[in-house]
């Protein structure tokens, strides 16, 4: 229906120019480009402006004074004469210790109390969901505060002691476990179950790829017991047993700060380590529950019910079939979850853990350096989110739906 | 008809009684606690883990608390909590410091609250909109004016002290002179771009007519004694963090969440560096932020008040995680929906304003009460940078001189524990309760 | 002219909702203004500054705010708190946001010289202490090796410990805590043998204790700390106002004018007593005040000698002596520039 009398009013450059969305978007991107810019500038300069009156040179020059004070936990080489920024990488180290034993022991709890939730024990049930009601519906802050004053409390004092086999003790000085020292040879040890872990991984490929002929997996389970296990043991003592262990030593004579567990004997995890982890632990596996029982319901129920028509008995219905495909589901949402994880146990600087931002926060005190702390802050814990979900997608990739 | 050889029964038979295994508190017992050996054993494990838990929690919460006395000698003599602690403090968990006197400005700002709530949230109540817009204008500048007694001395600062004193006066000229420059600018604006000039100007005129009514309210001596925010504490404080920081989060939460679905590029990066840094760090440090280094980012000179930053820290924070939220509602809503907009002749705004939001909003309400309990949960923090908040107002007085005991600090904690999970509960089962009727929507 | 985008951003928050206030070169003249000094203190720490159910401040700190409101309007109630953590304490001060920091702050050379500050004067000499279980039986800060002690972080205690022990070839274990009610209860834990921060701060929290009688302090003092009110560097006057009220109160005290007596020695004979009430001299009007500024503070406040037994001596139940903090004449160190 070409027509020959469309007619429209007569076109002028400019405004069809603002008509035109690629013009208008490119308008308001250069505007918010400038609104953007002119905001950080100005917080930059002010900041310089008040860093200048107060006589503090911006930089990280600061970092390579001697700190001065004690940490009463550090993983490397610590004293009072290092420096800040050996501080700070022992903060760093302490944060990921906590958000790595966090999330270990917050998915093994998290993924059997959300099964618990399915079970069909009415009993174990109800229990699970209590306990999701319970600590998802807390701040964590007070339970945090809550567990390490109660286990405080609730511990035997520092001269005395509870001890497990004679191998665990336990006061309020914190858990006091062996200790392995490592000799000059024990790297060997360390070569030999990498090579072991390899080899089983081999072995398990051809196991898979010859699953196909046999029609049922071949019996390989002692083959990675031998590699995994018995080859660092042989190991271990063809070279010499290198390792040994520091028992604590618990003296029960002498002046009264003299009792009680040797300084430097045995293994210590401090209580304010155990409260943190208590805490992170119990409230993040709240959450994974509540995800893994929803991975697990959003399996429909003909895959079970295929798997039971199969002849699979429950544990392997759960194994085989139901857990592959929750996963898929599960995957996202935990980690997210290790993501909170990672970043409440900043928390830690209310219990006098001594973490990235507890640490940070003396440093800060000492010289009173509030930009350049804060920026270590956020590039740290911006820098573990990243590294988390690098890992989770790589991993969340695997168990993906692969489709033909 | 009937052939005697033949049996065909003419009536169902009656039905038998079940197996007396599976009827009655016995059949239950059997399906659901000891259907199997292994069933069997936990269910024993779970009786027993029962009994260890609540036996000694009952104890020590009620059959061996102290429920009244003074002082310090009451607590010390109790083997369970100490609950006459948390009576006589009770006034402080709730208004900190606030002053005596004046404590009735706050019960109503907690009435008025109370009564909005409700008024949003039972659905059979009509008028939602206008109770909407009630508690969002109306009712922020009411309670601001309560909880710090108005009167604000508004003295204006573009014209220079020796042409003219501060003084109210100056502040309206003033007013009046940028909003002269705004409606200019608005309307050249609005012509450059071919939208109607008088639409635009009524519009915008009509939003600074209700922020000068709102400056003008704020700033009118109502009489009222000024309360400081060094003063607030407890629910209060707990209570203004979490709803504010709401509140502001929500509307730059919906900003930020179209600016990651647009199609320009620098606003969406904008956007979703912006939402991803706020998410990727935790809000500790955002707070310290707002306690240690804001200061340091304003000019000399300009100071803004303690709770205040903090306000402005988690409302930032929060409306990252608001807009996430909100995008999930986005991107459920079809594309037909934008196409018929679209094909409507809507431009952008319109059809956000009066399709997708709508929508969007409805749909992801749980969600949005989901964070707010994530963020009601939150507010403890502030404690950390030393504002006193519900927790921080409990763990201050449980090391007062005169109920200093063994138990003080465990009972103040149990109560804590107590009133933040009845807040956190109530507001997830709401949730669930708006999750379920919304469902019923898409059934058939 | 840069358009300073935060100056118009804070200013619109700031006017809008009143929560911001601008501070200029001249703190005396603002103060006046406004109509009350804004003071930085301790949230909480029995005898320097703690506030009541009723929000109503009391201690020694909170006193020297309060004479310093005196001196300035004769009205010691023009006074506002803001508690402050050991944190934000310092940036509190230097952006404004107080007029001065009256809360148990130690003088050290570099908060002097590089954050911007100025101390005033020294309201308390303190030095840091040992407070330790009596069970335990020990006598001496010497004896403490192997000691685990609790802290609080951000303090100048924290360092002092470590060098004390450092240079003592002990052996010991820090827990640093980030508020003062966390260390008390994880001391009364049982978490650590000892508690150190400020000898002050020990009586004042010993009394938090459960069982205050079972412990006790060392009778070491391992470090110098001179606590006293903090201003920003830059405004001589307003830093002349803060020093000069602390000096009017010692001088008080070595003249004998008391909260009772002020109204008689107005009348006095005395050539320094004269020049203190301003019966001679022009020295309030020196320092922007009026002429009679020393005399009222001593009539709404009292001397130094009355503000420490009211708020932390003997008879209170920190029960303190008064030790370094007497007057020079009595072989302490507070000792009062004359006025002349």
């Amino acid at each position: 229906m070409a027509s020959t009398d469309v007619s429209g009013p007569p076109v002028d450059r400019t405004s069809s120019l603002i008509n035109n969305p690629r013009f208008r978007g490119l308008f308001y991107q250069v505007a918010l480009i400038l609104v953007v810019g002119w905001i950080g500038y100005d917080i930059y300069s002010n900041a310089l402006d008040n860093l200048r009156r107060l006589n503090l040179v911006p930089g990280d020059g600061f970092l390579d004074r001697t700190a001065g004070f004690g940490i009463i936990q550090s993983l490397i080489d610590y004293s009072e004469a290092s420096s800040y920024r050996r501080a700070l990488f022992v903060g760093l180290i302490n944060t990921l210790l906590v958000a790595v034993l966090g999330i270990v022991f917050a998915t093994l709890l998290g993924f059997l109390i959300g099964i618990a939730r399915l079970s069909r024990n009415w009993l174990i049930a109800k229990i699970a969901a209590a306990y999701v009601e319970i600590f998802r519906n807390t701040p964590l802050l007070l339970q945090i505060f809550f567990w390490y004053f109660a286990v405080l409390r609730s511990v035997p004092d520092m001269r005395s002691k509870w001890s497990l086999f004679g191998i665990a003790h336990l006061n309020i000085g914190g858990v006091y476990l062996p200790r392995p020292v490592f000799g000059p040879d024990a790297g060997l040890i360390g070569i030999a179950l990498l090579g072991g872990v390899a080899v089983s991984i081999i072995v398990s490929s051809w196991a898979a790829s010859r699953r196909e002929e046999l029609g049922r997996p071949p019996r390989v389970w002692p083959v990675h017991l031998a590699l995994i296990v018995g080859l660092p043991v042989l190991v271990f003592f063809l070279v010499g047993r290198p390792i040994s262990f520091s028992m604590p030593v618990f003296n029960e004579t002498g002046p009264l700060l003299r009792r009680g567990f040797e300084r430097g004997s045995g293994l210590v995890v401090i209580p304010e380590l155990v409260g943190l982890l208590l805490a992170l632990t119990i409230y993040t596996a709240a959450y994974i529950a509540e995800i893994v029982r929803a991975g697990i319901r959003a399996v429909s129920h003909g895959q079970t019910e295929a798997a039971s028509s199969l002849g699979l008995r429950p544990g392997q219905t759960l194994r085989l079939v139901v857990v592959p495909q929750a996963m898929r589901v599960i995957i996202p949402p935990l980690t997210n979850q290790f993501l909170n994880l990672t970043k409440n146990s900043s928390l830690a600087v209310a219990i006098a853990y001594p973490d990235l931002v507890s640490v940070g926060g003396t440093v800060l005190n000492q010289t009173g350096r509030a930009v350049e702390i804060v920026g270590v802050w956020m590039a740290v814990y911006l820098g573990l989110s990243v590294l988390t979900s690098i890992i989770m997608n790589a991993f969340n990739r695997r168990v993906a739906l692969v489709e033909r | 008809m009937s052939n005697p050889s033949v049996y065909v029964r003419a009536a169902m038979a009656p039905a038998q009684p079940a197996p007396r295994s599976t009827v009655g508190v016995a059949g239950w017992l059997r399906t659901n606690l000891f259907s199997s050996l292994w069933n069997t054993v936990l269910t024993l494990l779970a009786i027993a883990l029962i009994v260890s838990i609540v036996v000694p929690t009952v104890r020590f919460t009620l059959v061996d608390a102290v429920w009244s006395g003074e002082g310090r000698e009451a607590c010390l003599a109790a083997n369970g909590a100490c609950w006459a602690y948390v009576k006589a403090y009770l006034p402080q968990f709730i208004y900190g410091r606030y002053p005596i006197d004046e404590r009735w400005r706050v019960d109503l700002v907690y009435a008025m609250l109370a009564l909005g709530l409700v008024l949003l949230m039972v659905p059979r109540i009509p008028a939602k909109g206008a109770t909407l817009a009630f508690m969002l204008l109306v009712f922020p500048v009411v309670a601001f004016v309560l909880l710090t007694g108005g009167g604000l001395e508004l003295d204006g600062g573009l014209i220079p002290d020796d042409v003219m004193a501060p003084s109210a006066f100056r502040f309206w000229i003033e007013y009046g002179a940028v909003c002269a420059v705004l409606l200019a600018l608005a309307a050249a604006l609005a012509a450059w771009q071919g939208a109607s000039v008088a639409r635009t100007l009524r519009n915008l005129a009509a939003a600074l007519a209700v922020l000068a009514v709102v400056l003008l309210a704020v700033s009118v001596d109502v009489g009222l004694e000024h309360v400081e925010t060094a003063n607030w504490g407890g629910m209060l404080v707990t209570l203004v963090v979490a709803v504010t920081g709401m509140t502001a989060s929500m509307p730059l939460g919906v900003l930020l969440a179209l600016g990651r679905r647009s199609n320009m590029p620098v606003v969406r990066l904008a956007s979703v560096v912006f939402i991803e840094v706020w998410r990727g760090v935790p809000l500790i440090t955002v707070l310290f932020m707002s306690s240690v280094m804001l200061p340091l980012f304003l000019p000399s000179g300009v100071t803004i008040d303690k709770l205040f930053r903090a306000l402005v820290g988690v409302a930032l924070f929060n409306s990252a995680y608001m807009a996430e939220v909100i995008r999930g509602g986005l991107q459920a809503i079809p594309r037909g929906q934008y196409e018929a907009a679209r094909a409507l002749g809507l431009g952008y705004w319109q059809m956000m304003r009066m399709i997708v939001l709508p929508q969007a909003l409805r749909l992801v309400i749980p969600g949005i009460v989901g964070s707010f309990i994530s963020l009601f949960k939150d507010t403890t923090l502030v404690l950390i940078i030393g504002l006193f908040d519900f927790l921080g107002q409990i763990q201050a007085s449980a090391n007062s001189a005169t109920w200093a005991s063994p138990v003080t600090g465990i009972s103040g904690y149990i109560f804590a524990a107590f009133v933040y999970w009845i807040f956190c509960f109530g507001m997830s089962q709401y949730a669930g309760f708006v999750e379920r009727r919304l469902d019923t929507g898409y059934k058939r | 002219m840069r358009i300073n985008f935060t100056a118009v951003f804070g200013a619109a928050i700031g006017v809008a909702l009143g929560l911001a206030g601008a501070a200029s070169a001249a703190t005396l003249d603002d103060v006046k203004a406004k109509g009350f000094v804004q003071c930085g203190a301790n949230p909480s720490l029995i005898g320097f500054a703690t506030a009541d159910e009723k929000g109503e401040w009391s201690g020694l700190d909170i006193d020297f705010c309060r004479a310093l409101a005196a001196a300035i309007f004769n009205d010691p109630t023009k006074v506002k708190f803001t508690p402050l953590n050991a944190k934000e304490r310092f940036t509190a001060l230097q952006s404004g946001e107080i007029d001065v920091l009256s809360r148990n702050t130690t003088w050290t050379m570099s908060r002097d010289t590089s954050l911007g500050l100025k101390f005033a004067g020294v309201m308390y000499y303190d030095g840091q202490g040992f407070l330790v279980r009596k069970a335990l039986g020990v006598s001496s800060a010497l004896e403490l090796s192997n000691a685990r002690v609790c802290t609080q972080t951000g303090t100048t205690t924290e360092l002092n410990l470590a060098d004390y022990f450092r240079s003592n070839n002990m052996p010991y274990e820090v827990v640093a805590y980030e508020k003062n009610e966390e260390v008390l209860q994880a001391y009364e834990a049982g978490r650590c043998d000892v508690y150190t921060t400020d000898a002050s701060g020990l009586y004042a929290e010993r009394l938090k204790l459960a069982a205050p009688d079972d412990h006790m302090i060392l009778p070491e003092i391992i470090s110098k700390e001179p606590l006293g009110p903090v201003v920003r560097q830059g405004d001589d006057q307003w830093f002349n106002v803060v020093k000069w009220t602390y000096y009017a109160l010692v001088n008080a005290e070595e003249l004998g004018i008391t909260q009772a007596n002020v109204e008689q020695m107005k009348t006095s004979e005395n050539p320094e007593i004269k020049r203190f009430v301003g019966a001679e001299g022009e020295f309030g009007s020196a320092i922007g005040l009026s002429n009679d500024w020393a005399a009222n503070i001593v009539a709404k406040v009292g001397n130094y000698g009355e503000i420490f037994d009211r708020n932390v001596g003997p008879s209170t139940p920190l029960g303190i002596a008064r030790g370094l903090n007497n007057l020079w004449t009595k072989g302490g160190l507070q000792y009062g520039m004359p006025i002349r």
